[in-house]
């Protein structure tokens, strides 16, 4: 049995705690907005929040995070409306499959939380996540946009 | 030995055309036939249009959204003609079986070629018309007015003397009930306000907030999970597997046999995972245990010299041209493996019951999805039902194979309660179909003034087809392995040969995003280049002179250049090269900016693009497109290459099959160039230019050639 907090939600889990957090959230938990890319810290799709940091959920047994506060993109929303970096995403339409665009945009928030008014070079820096699809200049420029939110 | 006539360069411009002509007559439209019997909606105006009570539009969407944005282009066909207002439009994605039901009434459901737009559009649009026309009759019958004093728009029909409306939530269920109109009429390109205008995605919303429902996320009651391990050798079988060592692991229900592979079946996929991974498994590796990356080049370059080759296109005398040219250049290319690496790795959920067969797939092509489950149910295609989910990407992995599709109903037989299949990252890199890899060799002949006066080209590797679909070989030759250099060069040669050597391997080959024309694009456009140099003039108004006679090629290239900033020198430091491809009846040209350090440092600082589809139906959507296959094909130029040992595909995760990230993207600056006249496709042919206009730049920037790619590895300091 694990106690994770997930979302603001305290559960139990009855997982082998080697475990990784992503299949606990998408298997046990159902969260399956969170994605399966590599299964070893590559891609970011499987980008969630531990304790307000972006981590890479595929390589994280879920005994580590005990305790923790993690938020998926189901609990990225604020007060039921859209986190900005969600309303930019919109603006500029960035998503083309989607796959990876949980994992993206929970990347993007943990930098802006950090970096408010991030440089080109400071998202180069921080965004390492892969899209297949190649949206990779709309992220840039709804980065820009939420941080003027 | 096959040969084809010559074709004019302005073959196909004008087949496209005549095939656009020809579909309405004699062509049984997808969806226009009485609906009434068939129809599962009161509402239901024809098999694309259902029209609730409150004026809601739900538009059918038959092809697969893999990120290209179909979910949007494809119903703004419709509404264009329909007259509905676009904020009430909802789209719904039909199901195989139901097409299967209603006799083909959406048509060909399968997505691929970049065809979405160019092959529905007549259709859509005249389903948009005839149902606008039975709306238009519906309210002019409860009105008792002639219908010509009656016009749509805004989602509502207007009686124009009275001035009376009808919202079409109020008439649609008396309009469905109507025969459909022989031949609705279509509006004049010139009278579109929909078509051609940047409409946002309908799905974004969802998108970002982690809510559309991709394979890997279906969720079915009393469901088990399922890993593979696939015989890494390519068309090796099981020889043992000794099931004990994992036998009782914790949530471990089954090991279930397959054609040269073995699915552990268990609780979770995290602990059929494991299991799978600790299965002590012997293969038989079948002949090809010895097969290598060295072994398939020799093969290849046993194609270059090979003797007997299919000709697939020729014009003049080939042989005297050279003989009397001024100058002659020869150079042989080369391009490797590349996997799809869709973001989602494959997976198919599957029910088998004795009454029916249930899948859950994302797939190019449900209707192949379908057919797969019924051959592996061993059941007619009736018991079968297909749940197309949204793909995380597609890119020519999920259409033609349905691999995945098998295996998951063969588990889910054995099982016998609903499983989900989930491959592995490196199970879905080790186990694809890839993209062809091909070797070219060209011999030209330049005349006193520099240009071409005789050019043979020989291709050869191995045939998609037939790999895939034997069948579409044409006296057992496939053609299309020299797309880009057969009807598509449209350059001005006099005396020009092509051929193709046919080299088989066991590796095996599929549809990759662009196809032949990814590696032939990269040959041509980078030798008519060595051309360009030979001749000592400028790469782009070389390619003006060969392209002299055909204004529409010209204006993308120009468009382009003109973009680039091609008549001034490029920032200090940077060099350009630039390409012009045309695939999938489009037209892309693009100009590339890099830069290469004194420690041969290559960085890619922009790219401009022009792309000429004929019509656009949603510029924004098309400019991601254009923007998708950039990184593509940057992504395959710098990084891609599959290589193979031991029989075995040597790379399987993104640690060494690397992608491009957002640090190394360029500045993407794309024009959209549409002249009009014909309805090319968008998601591929920007692909193709990417690769030649780069190594075009760092030639201009290193004097290096770069005759075959990846970039990765390669010594690039100035020569």
């Amino acid at each position: 049995m694990a106690r994770l907090t997930v979302n603001g939600q305290t559960q139990e889990v009855d997982v082998d705690p080697d475990t990784p957090l992503l299949w606990v959230l998408r298997d046990t938990l159902g969260l399956c907005g969170t994605k399966y890319g590599c299964g070893i810290a590559q891609c970011g799709a499987c980008t969630v929040h531990v304790d307000g940091t972006a981590t890479r959920s595929c390589s994280v047994p879920v005994s580590v995070v005990e305790g923790s506060q993690i938020t998926t993109i189901e609990g990225l929303s604020v007060e039921g409306g859209l986190h900005p970096v969600q309303k930019a995403w919109i603006a500029h339409d960035v998503p083309q499959c989607g796959y990876c665009q949980s994992g993206m945009i929970m990347a993007v928030v943990a930098l802006l939380k950090e970096n408010p008014q991030p440089s080109d070079a400071d998202i180069d820096a921080a965004i390492t996540n892969i899209c297949r699809c190649g949206t990779y200049a709309r992220v840039r420029t709804a980065i820009h946009t939420a941080a003027q939110a | 030995m096959t040969q084809m006539p010559q074709i004019s360069r302005r073959f196909f411009i004008a087949s496209v055309t005549a095939m656009s002509g020809g579909m309405a007559v004699g062509f049984n439209l997808p969806g226009l036939g009485g609906s009434a019997e068939a129809a599962t909606h009161p509402a239901e105006v024809n098999a694309w249009v259902v029209i609730r009570p409150d004026d809601t539009v739900v538009i059918r969407v038959a092809r697969s959204e893999m990120g290209q944005g179909i979910t949007t282009s494809l119903p703004m066909l419709v509404a264009e003609e329909l007259g509905c207002e676009w904020g009430k439009v909802r789209t719904e994605f039909p199901t195989a079986d139901e097409n299967l039901r209603r006799k083909r009434a959406w048509g060909e459901m399968s997505t691929g070629g970049s065809r979405s737009v160019r092959t529905s559009q007549e259709f859509l649009r005249k389903a948009g018309a005839a149902a606008r026309e039975m709306l238009i009759a519906a309210a002019a019958a409860q009105w008792q007015v002639p219908v010509t004093e009656c016009q749509a728009a805004n989602s509502g029909v207007t009686h124009q003397p009275s001035g009376r409306t009808l919202r079409f939530g109020e008439v649609a269920e008396a309009a469905a009930k109507l025969a459909p109109p022989a031949e609705p009429k279509l509006k004049d390109p010139k009278d579109w306000t929909l078509i051609g205008t940047p409409q946002k995605r309908l799905d974004t919303a969802d998108k970002v907030t982690g809510k559309p429902v991709f394979g890997i996320d279906v969720r079915v009651p009393n469901m088990l999970y399922a890993a593979i391990v696939q015989c890494p050798v390519f068309g090796g079988t099981v020889k043992s597997c000794d099931e004990s060592q994992v036998r009782g692991s914790k949530g471990v229900r089954q090991v279930v046999a397959l054609p040269g592979a073995v699915a552990v079946v268990a609780d979770s996929w995290w602990q059929a995972k494991k299991a799978a991974d600790a299965l002590p498994v012997t293969w038989d590796e079948g002949q090809n245990g010895e097969v290598s990356s060295a072994s398939i080049a020799e093969l290849l370059r046993g194609g270059l010299a090979a003797p007997e080759a299919a000709v697939v296109r020729k014009n003049g005398d080939i042989d005297a041209a050279l003989a009397t040219a001024a100058k002659r250049i020869e150079a042989d290319y080369g391009a490797p493996f590349l996997s799809h690496a869709t973001m989602e790795p494959q997976n198919c959920a599957a029910h088998v019951t004795p009454e029916k067969v249930e899948i859950w797939v994302p797939t190019q092509s449900g209707e192949a999805a379908l057919a797969a489950a019924a051959a592996a149910a061993e059941v007619p295609a009736e018991k079968v039902t297909v749940h197309k989910t949204m793909l995380g990407g597609g890119f020519g992995r999920r259409g033609a194979v349905q691999d995945y599709v098998k295996q998951a109903v063969l588990i889910a037989k054995a099982v016998g309660q609903p499983v989900k299949l989930l491959w592995t990252r490196e199970e879905d890199i080790r186990h694809d179909f890839y993209r062809p890899a091909a070797m070219a060799r060209f011999t030209a002949g330049l005349d006193a003034s520099g240009m071409p006066v005789a050019w043979r080209v020989r291709v050869t590797g191995p045939s998609i087809l037939a790999n895939l679909f034997p069948q579409r070989l044409t006296n057992g030759v496939d053609a299309s392995f020299a797309n880009g250099f057969t009807e598509e060069m449209a350059y001005d040669v006099p005396n020009y040969e092509v051929s193709y050597a046919m080299r088989a391997t066991h590796v095996p080959v599929g549809f990759w995003r662009s196809v032949n024309h990814s590696q032939n694009g990269f040959f041509r456009e980078c030798f008519i280049d060595e051309m360009a140099h030979v001749a000592g003039q400028d790469p782009y108004q070389y390619r003006r002179k060969l392209l002299s006679k055909d204004p529409v090629r010209l204006a993308v290239l120009d468009a382009a250049a003109g973009k680039a900033g091609w008549h001034q020198p490029a920032p200090q430091g940077v060099s350009r090269g630039i390409a012009l491809v045309e695939a999938y009846g489009s037209l892309c040209a693009q100009v590339v900016e890099a830069s290469v350090g004194d420690r041969g440092q290559l960085k890619v600082h922009r790219v401009a693009a022009a792309i000429d589809t004929g019509h656009v139906v949603n510029p924004a959507i098309l400019q991601s497109q254009v923007e998708s296959a950039i990184v593509y094909g940057l992504t395959a130029a710098l990084y891609g290459a599959i290589t193979i040992e031991n029989g075995r595909v040597s790379q399987g995760n993104f640690d060494n099959y690397e992608m491009l990230r957002l640090g190394d993207m360029p500045v993407v600056e794309t024009v959209l160039v549409p002249s009009g006249g014909f309805w090319g496709g968008g998601g591929e042919p920007g692909v193709p230019p990417l690769a030649p206009a780069l190594c075009n730049a760092i030639f201009a920037a290193t004097g290096k050639r770069i005759r075959s790619l990846p970039l990765k590895g390669q010594d690039l300091k100035r020569a």
